[in-house]
């Protein structure tokens, strides 16, 4: 059976199996970062579209994406017009199939995440490397896009 | 609610708060044990804990990454993995074992044997 994820309620962004929590934790999680916390419980898949952090420094471009237990064969990576685009599909394991599930909140099934890239990059030097789960795409810029230092003479 | 504020000025004496992010499981029965799975990404097996006391699981995963240069998107919550679970007293604590592979930890909770179903064989 395939299960479809669906965009919980943010009644549900706090997880019921945490302690329960002490009157200050909940005003602070209320006044606190009233839009990053709708993710307490790690919604990394999101429903088909994985979190990604996008970096930049002096020589490359860095995005990471959160993709748990996928194998590397299954993921796609590519960036075609300034845009880098990472898909691929969770495929449900056995065990899944076969045993009883008293809770399943993992997302299974196909997904995609897009990102447009601020700076040209060199496609033929992009590296990307799978380890405990993340996947770090590093794009170098193409060197009109490195900044440049530019000496300043008196005359 | 004027106190809790104080504390959060004071925050250079008070102790740090560390927040923790809870990682989606799943939780399978078969015949013999319970299959707990929970998806860690970024988790090495050198950053992971598993700890039981009395009747109660807590799995802890730390992760870094170093940041390097300028933020452009930041959807990673980088916060440390927590959750704890309240183990059936069927379950055999001592005989737990647990795996580690791209980020999701797999943890076998066997059944204590007395709880299977079994023949009871008639003595004369």
């Amino acid at each position: 059976m395939r299960l479809v994820k669906f965009n919980r309620p943010e009644a549900w962004a706090v997880s019921p199996f945490e302690q329960v929590p002490g009157l200050e934790d909940v005003i602070n999680r209320v006044f606190g970062s009233p839009f990053g916390d709708l993710n307490r419980t790690g919604e990394f898949f999101a429903g088909s579209a994985p979190a990604l952090d996008l970096c930049e420094d002096n020589e490359n471009l860095v995005a990471t994406v959160e993709l748990p237990g996928m194998k590397k064969e299954d993921i796609e990576v590519s960036v075609q017009d300034g845009v880098l685009s990472v898909s691929g599909e969770r495929s449900c394991d056995q065990k899944h199939r076969e045993a009883g599930s008293y809770r399943t909140e993992r997302f299974f099934g196909h997904f995609h995440r897009t990102v447009s890239l601020p700076k040209p990059v060199k496609t033929e030097a992009i590296k990307a490397v799978y380890r405990d789960g993340v996947l770090t795409v590093t794009m170098p810029k193409t060197e009109e896009a490195k900044p440049k230092q530019i000496a300043v003479n008196i005359g | 609610m004027n106190a809790m504020c104080q504390t959060e000025k004071n925050q250079a004496t008070a102790p740090a708060r560390i927040e923790y992010v809870a990682p989606e499981v799943d939780i399978l029965e078969t015949k013999e044990d319970y299959l707990l799975q929970a998806d860690m990404p970024g988790v090495a097996k050198a950053d992971l804990e598993l700890l039981i006391e009395g009747n109660e699981l807590t799995i802890v995963g730390r992760r870094q990454r170093p940041v390097t240069g300028e933020v452009l998107v930041s959807e990673i919550e980088l916060r440390d993995y927590r959750r704890s679970f309240v183990l059936d007293p069927q379950i055999a604590t001592d005989r737990i074992t647990a795996q580690l592979d791209q980020g999701v930890l797999t943890v076998h909770l066997p059944k204590a044997e007395a709880v299977k179903p079994r023949k009871i064989a008639i003595t004369d």
